[in-house]
């Protein structure tokens, strides 16, 4: 740490005399959850980002004190909405009597199922609100958690928590293929009356200061995220609604086929990276 | 007779006034070389209003930009090239061009069209996330894009 330290400040002299792109980049820092699960927040990029070079986590782009509170999970808020839903998971809810454990006995049945989200199945892209909505609505006869619900965001969470540590690893091909095809369509175009694209911020500008904000590569792995700000677990689309909004544009909703498909090419982007949720970002 | 001369030099006022009556609409702006050799309201900008932008609004130059004149502001960006000394690479026409719509000297550029209006994909309401309720408003007016370019002309080195 001190070493790191030493060399920011060399760093920083540099910086003054060759400009600011000096300062772009992520921290040096290893992120291991608890001492015990070592996370990957750096990786080789997929062939189909090959232009990224190396993918890197969010948390790495995070301030320490910020990177501090998802290293322990007794500092991390999301912590209390996980443990909300493992208890919701036992509860009997509907008209059909059961609760999620009725059919899938304990939640790290669902281990290894994170790494491949979202997929391609009859045809639509399905993500985890819909899997747990519709458990919901067939199985329990109970009523759908609205998307951004905190009942909903932390189930997610927890599901996707038993598979913390493995590397995402989403498929592109296939069935696939179109909504991917779609996403990355997005991912590439120059929305709002600022005409920005994910691109533009996420691609081109990572590890880059837009005044305050100190750009990621915009990767999902962490989600869905504490996020300080608001103070609860975001959905992935609500953070995409939040950046494409700040493009001054006309934003797409929560749920919606465009935001699937960005789902699955974003979480595609980070082919390789751990799955970090509950990750906690600023 | 005190009336009459008071209302003459009204009208004359106006007459002074009207060759430059309304600034030409975003589209309707000639650019050359990405430059805009004519002030779009027919007057100086003010230096002062534009540093302000640099800062507020939908200015907010600095979101991308560093310029050391206004260092006492946190948080300069660095998507953009520092704007230290910009009035000495660039005249005032081509400023105006760069602030008014980059695109036109840097195609391609992330930088923000200031003074532009349509061919947006999917515009909102400002930052509502909603559809727009009628037709957009360039991000800053003529009057503010001269006050940008007078402030830019000051940053030499
Ligand atoms: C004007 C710049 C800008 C644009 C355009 C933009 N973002 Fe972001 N985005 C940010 C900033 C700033 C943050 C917060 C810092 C960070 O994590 O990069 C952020 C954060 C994110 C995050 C959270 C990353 C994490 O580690 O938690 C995701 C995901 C994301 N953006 C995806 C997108 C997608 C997808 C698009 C396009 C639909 C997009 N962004 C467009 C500026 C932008
Ligand atoms: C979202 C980012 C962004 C914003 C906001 C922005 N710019 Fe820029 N600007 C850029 C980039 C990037 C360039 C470099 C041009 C290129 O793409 O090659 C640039 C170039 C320039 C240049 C020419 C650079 C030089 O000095 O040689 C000037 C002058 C300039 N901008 C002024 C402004 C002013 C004034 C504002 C606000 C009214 C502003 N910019 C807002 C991104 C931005």
């Amino acid at each position: 740490m001190n070493l790191q330290y030493a060399l920011g400040i060399a760093g920083l002299t540099l910086a003054v005399g060759i400009g600011t792109a000096a300062f772009a980049g992520p921290d040096e820092d290893k992120l291991v959850i608890n001492d015990v699960i070592e996370m990957i927040t750096e990786a080789p990029a997929p062939e189909h980002v090959k232009q990224l070079g190396t993918i890197y986590s969010g948390w790495r782009f995070r301030t320490d004190d910020t990177q501090a509170l998802e290293a322990d999970d007794f500092s991390n808020p999301a912590m209390l909405a996980v443990d909300a839903a493992a208890e919701a998971f036992s509860k009997v809810e509907g008209e059909a009597g059961k609760s999620c454990a009725s059919c899938h006995e304990d939640v790290s049945k669902f281990k290894g199922l994170a790494p491949s989200m979202p997929k391609v199945v009859d045809g639509k892209v399905v993500v985890f609100e819909d899997m747990i909505n519709s458990c919901r609505t067939n199985n329990m006869k109970a009523e759908a958690w609205k998307w951004n619900s905190d009942e909903m965001q932390g189930m997610v969470a927890l599901i996707k928590n038993q598979s913390r540590g493995m590397p995402v690893n989403v498929t592109i091909d296939g069935d696939a293929k179109p909504f991917w095809e779609k996403g990355k369509e997005m991912y590439y175009t120059r929305y709002g009356q600022l005409e920005l694209s994910c691109a533009n911020c996420h691609e081109d500008n990572y590890g880059n200061m837009i005044r305050a904000d100190h750009l990621s590569q915009g990767q999902i792995n962490g989600f869905p995220t504490y996020r300080l700000k608001q103070a609860k677990l975001i959905s992935v689309h609500n953070r995409f609604k939040g950046c494409i909004r700040d493009t001054r544009a006309e934003t797409f909703k929560e749920g919606s086929d465009e935001f699937k498909a960005l789902e699955l090419y974003v979480a595609s982007r980070g082919n390789g990276l751990s799955v970090e949720t509950p990750a906690v970002r600023q | 007779m005190k009336r009459a001369t008071n209302v003459l030099a009204a009208l004359s006022v106006c007459a002074a006034s009207a060759a430059f009556a309304a600034p030409p609409a975003p589209g309707d702006v000639v650019y050359e070389d990405g430059a805009v050799a004519q002030s779009l309201t027919g007057a100086p900008g003010d230096p002062a209003a534009g540093k302000v932008l640099m800062n507020k609004g939908s200015g907010n130059c600095i979101a991308c930009h560093a310029v050391s004149d206004l260092s006492e502001l946190q948080f300069h960006g660095e998507i953009g090239p520092s704007l230290d000394g910009a009035a000495d690479r660039w005249n005032e026409a081509q400023l105006r061009g760069i602030v008014a719509n980059a695109k036109m000297t840097f195609p391609e550029t992330m930088m923000p069209s200031f003074y532009k209006v349509d061919g947006f994909i999917r515009p909102g309401n400002a930052y509502t996330g909603k559809a727009p309720e009628g037709p957009l408003d360039p991000l800053l007016s003529a009057q503010q894009i001269e006050d940008v370019v007078a402030y830019l002309m000051t940053l030499k080195e």
